[in-house]
């Protein structure tokens, strides 16, 4: 199911101030509100015992939709880390895939149950797998553009990372190779201000990831990450710039991570609470719906009516997987290696 | 009919591998110039950006493989030592080896990560250890450490064939030392079968890489003295040839394990595991290992580091101990 | 007078090539002064020398490779003191000079460890190695001490191990002991027929109850005949056939002629000659039966070279009547009783024993009716002559009668023949047997 399956067609044309059709803001806005109210629905199947584990991308949604309708789908390739649902459902990932990634369910097109939940990954959507391991998608990352660049294809890979991963010495390596090679990668930083328990103070001295960039000699840029129209326009062009050859780009996304690191974290020994209302005032939900809405782009029933699709959407996904059949037991022991073909 | 060194197996083999299929491309430290053992030499001024030069970076001569190789390139990456792989470990160990677990069979990486090993070269803590065991420990990566030029070249080129992550390993101690007339020489061209080098019916020693040349030449000596060695060589190190490994070790009932890695979770302990399980009612004798003492590898001065490495006489030594049981 | 050898430049390097002398003989050479320059496939560098004097012989033109350490010059040391010997310290370990510790194999293992704790314990240093072949036999207790392997492959042929003299570290029975012991077929049985005994598989030791044994010392005889056995086994396909012949004219004839044979040629009669001069005539109808492998090749034979089965009080012994097919009825009657009798005192010689073309073994003395022999390696087929019996037969007219009947078993290499050669055999006997009259 996708938003194009509204009752009212949607022109295709480039609003000017937005730098997109009205379809294109609704699907951005269907991705959001679909990304947030999956999270919410597997919290609810964790805290009823349904599910073991939960980590979500709740505050990051802008930033994840944003950068994803930047690539072009099926072509460009990106290598994600685990909150990255918003980028999985803009690249096709369906709810009901969502859900039983979730359950790790035997149909689960990233792992069929092999990984924790949102581990991604999807071949034919170009999604690379991930592990839990941080910031090693990263060389991933810088290997496929390496590829792209070998074989002249004219693609381009976005990699993600939270800003806690950006101490690690493979988020440095890939700055430093991509940019020697100007490989057609984009690395994007999702600052949402926390690394599990750690703020930023006390991950880097420098107030911002995208200043490091300069050390490798790549651009950069910074994009308030709450603002999904904001975060498009600032990645577009960068995509753009890295298929033409123009190498690497850095672009950090401020946002903030609303709610604890996973299902198994309670942020109120660490976060203060002011911290926290504050940022909730500026929940990228609230942020877009109101600025369409106030710029008459949609009228408040169109709104509300994605809402109540998105809502009905998720109740059918979740309910469907778990009636899915599991993994067989000895599935454990497949795929370990390829056949030789 | 022409003879061959480990080194020119290695190199021709890449050269002929990269003129067949251009997805082959080299990554490595210093490979544009040829490599410190020179076993890239020329190649870079025939496949020009197809020989890439890496920064010194160890995780990400990996990683970028790993990117490579799901995009559908085949990257033959060098490890200038092995000694330096561990800063790629995290890449081999939690990426590369469940690539295709991790993905049901949707994704795969046909990789080749080429490494000098082993010691006996003056090369010190860190230009001279063995490192299999680590990565004969994982699940999804395959171990390949031959030790004739014949196997360099047929294994090199089933490594580069399989859509599966290879360590390859090449001693650097025999890259010069053995050559080898290339006609007719027996090569095992599928990866993890192992090869009995040598008939015989007393004992069988098991070895890889250098010491499966000072097993061969103990053996030798030996058969002067009335023992009849059998040897066995590994040549692929993960996953094991069970089957041979059993055989072999049932045919004699006394089994000897040589490496040059350190004893304690060396691969000895495996074969002996494999063999105590399931070829018990064989043995006639107590599974023996000959391996390097644990001590971090190894020291430097040759008076120690002939003490460190088992060698022809110490293999002697304890095969005869062993016939003698 | 020191020497100096090339170096090894850089790892995995183990030759190198002189590329120019840069010191003649007679010229000065100062401490570090450069010697020579060397190539290799990593480097090209000048030889320093660590001599210092005058400049000696130069043993490695110019333009020639040498590996690691082969001598390149010599240098005549002249100033005093000016250069100690270039390998200052002391040799590496020596062989066998490795002191236990961390390696898992003490390499000289004088005296052996209690059996069962050898794969930890540190042995202490040894000065010399131990030779290796025969290892001397401690009295300690691993006489007693099995294997696994020695205790399945007892188990699996019933042998009791106390019978065998272990070869290993303390007396241990090793595995190749007992696959010696299996090899042996255990000690034929004593008979009083004169010719007899075959060499097929005994039943091993079902038969012989625990501790009703004795070990018996082989003779060089039996262990030739053994390792044959054995041989032929492992190496020879076999494959087994037999035809029933109708001998009542033949057991006629003998009952006919017995007594005045005693009498004439002073030896008993019996169907074994008659027998054997059938086998040797369809012997020379089918030579690819008169044969033996020597190493890869198969050779026929023209001399029939017959060996009869003999079972004797010291076990089984197969001599050869040789030229068989030269003798008369009565010569081969005298021939087969003079090696039978010889066979039972012991003093059959080498000769006799050596050289048979073909087997007859007759099973028949034991009251066998069908038997499977082992081909007498490196022959290529054995027969044997079953009992006679008087059974009914159905004639060709239907009629029911009362006639001997022989069993006549043959087992070839099937290797060096197929069944049709050999049925083709096998009937051509039965009908000369069926014809003798």
């Amino acid at each position: 199911m996708t938003a194009t399956r509204t009752r009212r067609t949607r022109s295709r044309e480039t609003i000017e101030d937005y730098l997109l059709s009205e379809q294109q803001l609704e699907d951005m806005y269907y991705h959001m509100l679909l990304a947030r109210r999956l999270n919410e629905r597997m919290l609810a199947l964790n805290r009823q015992g349904r599910a073991p584990f939960v980590i979500a991308g709740a505050g990051q949604e802008a930033a994840q939709v944003g950068a994803a309708m930047a690539l072009k789908k099926g072509e460009d390739y990106v290598a994600p880390y685990y909150r990255d649902l918003g980028v999985n459902l803009v690249l096709g990932m369906t709810a009901r895939e969502a859900m039983l990634n979730l359950l790790g369910k035997r149909d689960d097109p990233n792992s069929h149950g092999k990984q924790m939940p949102s581990h991604w990954g999807n071949v034919s959507r170009r999604i690379v797998t991930q592990s839990s391991v941080v910031t090693t998608q990263f060389l991933h990352a810088t290997g496929i553009g390496l590829a792209a660049k070998l074989r002249k294809d004219p693609i381009v890979v976005l990699t993600s990372c939270g800003e806690g991963s950006t101490s690690k010495g493979d988020f440095h390596e890939a700055l430093n190779f991509s940019a020697i090679h100007k490989l057609p990668v984009i690395f994007f930083v999702e600052n949402n201000g926390y690394a599990i328990t750690e703020s930023n103070e006390k991950e880097m001295p420098v107030p911002n990831v995208a200043d490091r960039a300069r050390g490798y000699g790549i651009q950069s840029a910074m994009v308030d990450g709450m603002d999904c129209i904001a975060v498009y326009q600032t990645v577009r062009p960068a995509v753009d710039q890295a298929r033409r050859g123009g190498g690497p780009f850095l672009i950090e996304a401020k946002c903030y991570r609303l709610w604890p690191h996973s299902s198994d974290d309670d942020d109120s020994r660490y976060r203060p609470k002011k911290e926290l209302e504050e940022w909730i005032k500026k929940d990228p939900l609230t942020l877009f719906r109101s600025r369409v809405e106030d710029d008459g782009i949609f009228p408040r029933e169109d709104l509300d009516e994605i809402e109540k699709r998105v809502e009905e959407e998720v109740r059918d996904a979740a309910q469907w997987a778990m009636m899915q059949p599991d993994p067989l037991p000895e599935d454990a022991l497949t795929y370990v290696y390829r056949e030789l073909s | 009919m022409t003879t061959m060194t480990v080194i020119e197996a290695v190199r021709s083999t890449l050269d002929e591998e990269m003129a067949r299929d251009d997805r082959i491309f080299i990554i490595g430290e210093d490979v544009e110039a040829g490599g410190v053992f020179r076993a890239t030499d020329g190649l870079h001024a025939k496949y020009n950006d197809r020989v890439i030069d890496s920064p010194l970076a160890e995780s990400s001569i990996i990683g970028i493989s790993i990117g490579a190789a799901h995009y559908g390139l085949r990257p033959v990456a060098e490890i200038q030592f092995a000694d330096f792989i561990h800063s790629g470990f995290d890449q081999l160990c939690s990426e590369a080896s469940r690539w295709c677990y991790r993905t049901n069979g949707d994704a795969y990486l046909p990789m080749v990560v080429r490494t000098p090993w082993g010691g006996g070269v003056h090369g010190g803590q860190h230009h001279s250890q063995s490192i299999e065991a680590y990565y004969a420990h994982m699940p999804g990566i395959k171990v390949v450490a031959p030790a004739f030029p014949a196997d360099f070249r047929s294994l090199l080129k089933a490594s580069i064939a399989d859509p599966n992550p290879v360590l390859f390993l090449e001693h650097k101690r025999i890259y010069r030392l053995i050559k080898q007339e290339m006609e007719g020489a027996p090569a095992e061209t599928q990866l993890s079968r192992a090869r009995v080098t040598r008939k015989g019916t007393d004992l069988t020693i098991f070895a890889y890489g250098f010491m499966l040349h000072e097993s061969l030449n103990a053996a030798e000596t030996l058969s002067g003295e009335g023992v009849d060695c059998m040897v066995v060589d590994l040549l692929t190190l993960n996953p094991l040839d069970k089957e041979t490994v059993l055989e072999s070790a049932k045919a004699t009932g006394k089994v000897l394990i040589v490496h040059e890695d350190t004893l304690t979770g060396g691969l000895g302990g495996e074969i002996s595991a494999i063999i105590a399980e399931e070829a018990f009612e064989y043995l006639d004798a107590p599974i023996k290992r000959l391996a390097a003492p644990d001590v971090p590898p190894m020291p430097y001065h040759h008076a120690m580091e002939d003490f460190f490495m088992p060698n022809r006489e110490k293999i002697a030594a304890a095969a005869r101990a062993l016939a003698a049981y | 007078m020191a020497t100096v050898t090339m170096p090894q430049l850089g790892e995995s390097v183990t030759e190198g090539t002189i590329i120019a002398w840069l010191k003649q003989p007679g010229d000065p050479v100062a401490l570090d002064d450069s010697l020579c320059e060397i190539e290799t496939e990593k480097v090209t560098a000048e030889l320093p020398s660590q001599f210092e004097g005058t400049m000696g012989e130069i043993l490695v033109p110019q333009g020639e490779t040498v590996e690691v350490g082969m001598a390149l010059c010599t240098v005549l040391e002249g100033a005093p003191g000016a250069a100690p010997s270039p390998n200052g310290h002391a040799k590496a370990a020596a062989p066998g000079a490795w002191s236990g510790g961390p390696m898992a194999i003490p390499p000289d293992e004088e005296a052996p460890a209690p059996a069962v704790t050898v794969a930890t314990a540190p042995a202490p240093a040894r000065a010399a190695a131990t030779p290796v072949a025969g290892v001397t036999r401690k009295p300690d207790n691993r006489e007693r001490f099995y294997s696994p392997v020695v205790m399945r492959l007892a188990q699996e042929h019933a042998l009791d191990l106390s019978t065998l003299h272990g070869s290993g570290i303390g007396g241990r029975v090793t595995r190749k002991d007992v696959e010696a012991a299996i090899a042996q077929p255990p000690a034929a049985r004593t008979t009083t027929d004169r010719t007899a005994g075959a060499p097929t598989v005994a039943l091993p030791a079902q038969q012989r109850s625990a501790g009703a044994y004795v070990a018996v010392p082989l003779s060089a005889t039996r262990r030739t005949i053994a390792e044959n056995l054995k041989r032929s086994n492992l190496e020879a396909p076999q494959a087994w056939t037999m035809v029933e012949a109708d001998v009542t004219p033949l057991v006629n004839l003998r009952a006919q002629e017995k007594d005045r044979f005693l009498k004439q040629e002073g030896v008993e009669l019996t169907l074994l000659p008659y027998f054997t001069a059938a086998v040797c005539e369809t012997l020379r109808e089918f030579p690819m039966l008169n044969a033996r492998w020597e190493g890869d090749e198969l050779r026929h034979y023209q001399a029939l070279d017959i060996g009869i089965a003999v079972a004797s009080e010291h076990g089984l012994v197969v001599p050869v009547v040789h030229n068989a097919g030269d003798l008369s009825i009565a010569g081969l009657a005298k021939r087969i009783a003079d090696l039978a009798q010889r066979a039972h005192a012991r003093k059959l010689r080498i000769e006799d024993i050596e050289g048979g073309t073909f087997t007859v073994n007759n099973t028949g003395s034991f009251g066998s009716i069908a038997s499977k022999p082992i081909v007498n390696y490196p022959q290529v087929a054995i027969v044997t002559m079953e009992r006679v019996v008087k059974r009914p037969v159905a004639r060709d007219d239907d009629a029911i009668a009362v006639r001997s009947m022989m069993n006549v078993c043959l087992s070839f290499d099937h290797r060096a023949m197929d069944g049709l050669e050999a049925g083709g055999f096998l009937a051509a006997l039965k009908r000369r047997l069926e014809a003798i009259a």
